[in-house]
């Protein structure tokens, strides 16, 4: 049987309300907040903690493909899933791809991975969507516009939910876009692309694929679907002749925001955290045409429920106090100039160091059982000489032994926590906290890690693995 | 067989003209004010040096010796670069002591220099530091107050300090180090502070606060050595106010404190193994009570109160009752920094290993300038200088005292 194995999702920690962009603006944006990602943030992090949370209690050597979709990947050349394939720990023999330029990518990635599983060419494949997309300022974008990530584990054995079947339509109209050089989005006219985009291409293709499995709106026990905003959302349920109150998901406008690609999947994860046996869902998603999937929930659900997902992540955030701290976390503004000198990498380090860079693979020393990072040839403990077996240690937790927080180091977000972990198990790790409420930091404070870009320099994002306190 | 080096060398001259931020002054003008006023109080002339031995750790402006060949013009003579970090002034002057005790030359030059206030901006151009793992592990985690600052956290929480007593603590080492250098007249920092305004002055990295941390100077020092039985020959000017070298001790510690999870934080390996070097050369028993003074490497006022207990002149986890009964002031029991340390005096990183031991030497011939800042009946000086950061230091103790001491 063909379906979703497992599935994951990732909302920032931060979040930022629409009465604080309001206030910037001098002007009522009404209520709700959205969801921000940090300044050591970008989508292809988000698509590693999502991921991460779908994974979670799986065997990843199962996994034979990792799909990730984004309309804002962190280079335009250079793919994307291949990091996240390394910092998640994958089998290297896998295929890898990014999806990108629509915001459908992630329904289609969805449906490429179903193909391969049916022709049997792989077992399992993760299907990730993330999105951290810059709306211009004062833009009616950057009242919506919120960022987050899912993913789905596409696989044909212990599916939680099976996939009956899948509707695709492809269109050449166009709503939303972007040139590469271009800062933001633009768009048309609200009234024209809401009525022969949203209202019109959606809609047609989950007729479609109703009419097509012999159904009707009210077989649908939950529809998760993309809309560009609550209202257009909204109308487009009535479209459909959904009951809102009944059968439409959230689409989480006044909590995470607009995130895109990931939104619908997003949407998805959440309807699927209340999910019982036998539900029927209608999971939609739109962008250059609309991808329509029929999902029924099967008894497995009751085995992947301990996720993070929407509800947890949800749940867990600190509000920026300003629009200010988020033009500063974001960026927006040109800064003074600096004058210390610019940040260095280094592409032969990084690849003479990937397993320990982007796994974060650490030492175990055979002859004294000590663990250590980062990787040495003599031990730190007992001098034993290229004697070590090596050890995973971006799954460990542990506890600040010793912080200090620094206000004049080179980062977006000051003060710079740093952070000296001991790791439950064995092992310190010397480390930088994100994510944190710098008065509620403590030693003995538990922590996890998390995969973060940990400069810019040398014109590349350097990624590397952050700890926080344990999220939720 | 190895034997001690106490009292096999003498230093006959030294310079250090006074510190500060040198807008009017390039590398080229500290190296010779320091080394001719160096030349001048030995009597020497540049020509009859025969070695030398140069600390600095900055890349931009100066590579090898041939800095300080080409400024002295030094005429065809070994010139060594050493560079221990903010250690590499110590290593200078234990260079040039084992090329004479070796009698491989019998007059030559340490000299320890830093130029830091052409960047434009506070603290170090650390940029490529190269730690293992650069640039996303080591280098990039963490200038200097970071990383002292855990230490501070780690020593607060051991001792059971609350952040209210650990920062006090902090504020009055540093509130007696601005009342020693505002009496030097060669300090860069030369104002007293309060209490208050140390604990009250803007963090820089969480504990430590702008008032623990030292200042970032222009500076230079320099010292003449030769060995003490050709002092007459050398120091024909002045014979007798000679001082001589009675231990030297360096240590680089395994280094990887930070990341093993049996360090606390709350000591200097490196400090405690120089030391115990340095003291075993000089015959040392009782540091605290045989010392005259001791200059500390103060880069940040958690780096003295640690660096003290870990040379064993206070015992671990004293150093608040110590700080709070005034022993480490000028007229307490072991004068800590009485020339303002590197945090009043300032800290050219290369230059304060040299600077240390100078203090030492105008102590000793009651040259201190300011009357009310002179120490008196001056026997053994220890100048501690280490570089690196907790849980990584290298750390060169040099112990200097009066010839017949």
């Amino acid at each position: 049987m063909l379906g979703i194995v497992s599935y994951g999702a990732y909302i920032p920690i931060y979040r930022l309300s629409r009465e604080a962009i309001g206030a910037m603006w001098t002007k009522s944006l009404g209520r709700g907040e959205k969801a921000v990602a940090n300044a050591d943030e970008d989508s292809l992090t988000m698509g590693v903690e999502a991921v991460l949370d779908c994974l979670n209690g799986m065997d990843r050597q199962q996994v034979d493909g990792l799909y990730f979709a984004t309309a804002s990947p962190p280079y335009v050349e250079k793919q994307s899933a291949s990091i996240i394939r390394a910092a998640v720990d994958l089998r290297e023999d896998i295929l890898t791809m990014d999806v990108a330029h629509s915001l459908r990518g992630a329904s289609s990635a969805m449906k490429a991975a179903m193909d391969a599983v049916q022709a049997g060419s792989v077992r399992r494949v993760v299907v990730a969507a993330a999105e951290r997309r810059i709306p211009a300022p004062n833009s009616d974008f950057e009242a919506i516009f919120g960022d987050g990530a899912a993913a789905l584990l596409i696989g044909d054995s212990d599916v939680a939910v099976d996939i009956e079947g899948s509707y695709h339509l492809s269109s050449e109209f166009v709503d939303v876009w972007r040139k590469p050089e271009d800062s933001y989005m633009q768009t048309w006219e609200e009234r024209f692309i809401r009525e022969e985009g949203y209202l019109r291409i959606l809609p047609q293709a989950v007729s479609a694929l109703l009419k097509k499995h012999q159904l009707s709106p009210k077989d649908i026990a939950k529809a998760a679907f993309y809309g560009p905003d609550a209202r257009t959302h909204a109308t487009m349920a009535r479209a459909m002749g959904l009951d809102a109150k009944t059968q439409v998901q959230s689409p989480m406008f006044d909590s995470v925001g607009n995130a895109g690609t990931a939104l619908a999947p997003m949407i998805l994860v959440a309807a699927l955290e209340e999910a019982k046996p036998d539900d029927r869902i209608l999971y939609a998603t739109y962008g250059d045409g609309a991808d329509a999937f029929l999902l029924r929930v099967t008894e497995q659900i009751e085995k992947v429920r301990d996720r993070r997902g929407i509800k947890r992540h949800l749940e867990s955030k600190l509000m920026l106090p300003s629009y200010g701290k988020y033009v500063e976390m974001r960026e927006l503004m040109e800064g003074e100039a600096g004058r210390r000198p610019a940040r260095r990498s280094s592409l032969p380090v990084i690849w003479r160091e990937r397993q320990h860079l982007f796994a974060l693979y650490g030492q175990k020393c055979r002859a004294c059982g000590n663990i250590q990072y980062p990787r040495q040839r003599i031990c730190i403990y007992c001098q034993a000489k290229d004697n070590f077996e090596l050890i995973r240690l971006s799954d460990k937790r542990g506890k600040v032994f010793t912080f200090s927080m620094d206000e004049r180091a080179m980062e977006v977000v000051l003060p710079k926590v740093f952070t000296v972990v001991d790791l439950d198990g064995g092992g310190r790790f010397y480390s930088v906290m994100t994510d944190r409420d710098t008065s509620k930091i403590e030693v003995g404070m538990p922590v996890e890690m998390t995969f973060r870009i940990q400069l810019e320099g040398s014109g590349l994002h350097n990624y590397f693995w952050r700890v926080r306190p344990i999220r939720c | 067989m190895a034997e001690s080096i106490r009292d096999k060398v003498a230093i006959i001259g030294m310079g250090c003209p006074p510190w500060g931020e040198r807008w009017d002054a390039d590398i080229f003008d500290l190296i010779t004010e320091a080394a001719y006023e160096a030349f001048d109080d030995a009597g020497v002339e540049p020509k009859q040096i025969e070695a030398a031995w140069v600390g600095y750790y900055g890349a931009e402006y100066a590579t090898t010796g041939l800095v300080v060949s080409q400024t002295l013009q030094l005429q065809q003579i070994p010139v060594t670069h050493v560079e221990n970090g903010c250690g590499s002034g110590a290593e200078a002057i234990r260079g040039a002591a084992y090329g004479l005790a070796s009698k491989q030359y019998d007059l030559v030059l340490a000299l320890g220099y830093e130029k830091l206030k052409d960047t434009g901006f506070g603290g170090l151009a650390m940029a490529g530091a190269p730690g293992k793992w650069y640039p996303l592990y080591a280098a990039e985690f963490g200038a200097a107050p970071g990383r002292y600052a855990l230490a501070a956290t780690a020593y607060f929480r051991k001792y059971g300090l609350s952040k209210e007593e650990g920062k006090r603590t902090l504020a009055k080492i540093s509130v007696k180090s601005h009342y020693n250098g505002a009496r030097n007249p060669r300090a860069h920092l030369r104002r007293e502070i309060t209490v208050e305004q140390a604990m009250n002055a803007p963090i820089i990295a969480w504990p430590l606060g702008l008032f623990d941390c030292c200042g970032v100077t222009d500076g230079a020092a320099a010292a003449i050595l030769c060995r003490t039985e050709d002092v007459r020959k050398f120091a024909a000017n002045h014979p007798h106010g000679y001082i001589t070298i009675k231990g030297l001790g360096i240590s680089a510690s395994p280094g990887w404190g930070k990341e093993r999870t049996d360090y606390d934080f709350t000591y200097w390996d490196a400090t405690e193994s120089a030391a115990k070097q340095a003291y075993a050369q000089a015959g040392i028993k009782n540091p605290r009570k045989e010392l005259s003074l001791a200059e500390v490497h103060d880069c940040f006022s958690i780096a003295e109160l640690i660096a003290v207990e870990s040379m064993g002149i206070c015992e671990y986890g004293h150093g608040k009752e110590d700080v709070d009964g005034g022993a480490w002031e000028q007229g307490g029991e072991i004068p800590i920094n009485i020339s303002g340390g590197l945090k009043s005096f300032g800290h050219p990183i290369g230059a304060s290993g040299c600077r240390e031991v100078f203090e030492f030497y105008t102590q000793f011939q009651g040259k201190a300038e300011e009357p009310s800042r002179q120490l008196k009946d001056v026997k053994f000086g220890l100048a501690h200088n280490q570089g690196g950061f907790p849980g990584q230091f290298v750390c060169g103790i040099t112990i200097t005292g009066a010839p017949d001491a």
